[in-house]
């Protein structure tokens, strides 16, 4: 799977890597984030 | 997935269709099953807005070797690197080729 070109939806989580890291690492990687969540299980 | 999370996912995925892929940061295999299961084959748990829609995401995890592969490496330390040392990524990826062998997805 290339990143570069792809549209990236970044489902986070709170315990492990939070949306806007995994968001950051795709940007970086040139692809495009189309949505950007962390979940929370408390 | 929460409600409004699911309803997001399944909005973002119809407005780009067949284009979007998933990438996940779940902490555990358990998590990361679920959430494939969410945008492959729909709401496991039958509650939320894609309860019975199969989206059929592609569907990754960010401590994959070939997603790892194309951050730089610098970006990849300061994001990710201190979760993977910290989590079990061998249980996270299996989690998700099990999930990838039940939904049968690429």
């Amino acid at each position: 799977m290339e990143l570069q070109g792809k549209k990236v939806i970044a489902l986070g989580e709170r315990d492990g890597v939070p949306g806007p890291a995994l968001a950051e690492c795709v940007r970086r990687a040139g692809g495009e984030v189309v949505l950007t969540l962390t979940a929370c299980y408390v | 997935m929460g409600l409004e999370d699911q309803a997001a996912v399944k909005r973002v995925a119809g407005e780009h269709g067949s284009d979007v892929v998933v990438l996940l940061g779940t902490p555990d295999a358990e998590s990361t099953q679920t959430l494939a299961q969410t945008v492959v084959t729909g709401d496991p748990s039958y509650a939320g807005p894609l309860a019975g829609v199969p989206l059929g995401l592609p569907v990754f995890h960010v401590f994959e070797p070939e997603v790892r592969d194309q951050v730089p490496a610098d970006v990849y330390e300061a994001q990710v690197a201190l979760m993977e040392m910290s989590l079990d990524r061998d249980a996270i990826l299996a989690g998700l080729r099990e999930a990838r062998g039940t939904a049968a997805t690429p």
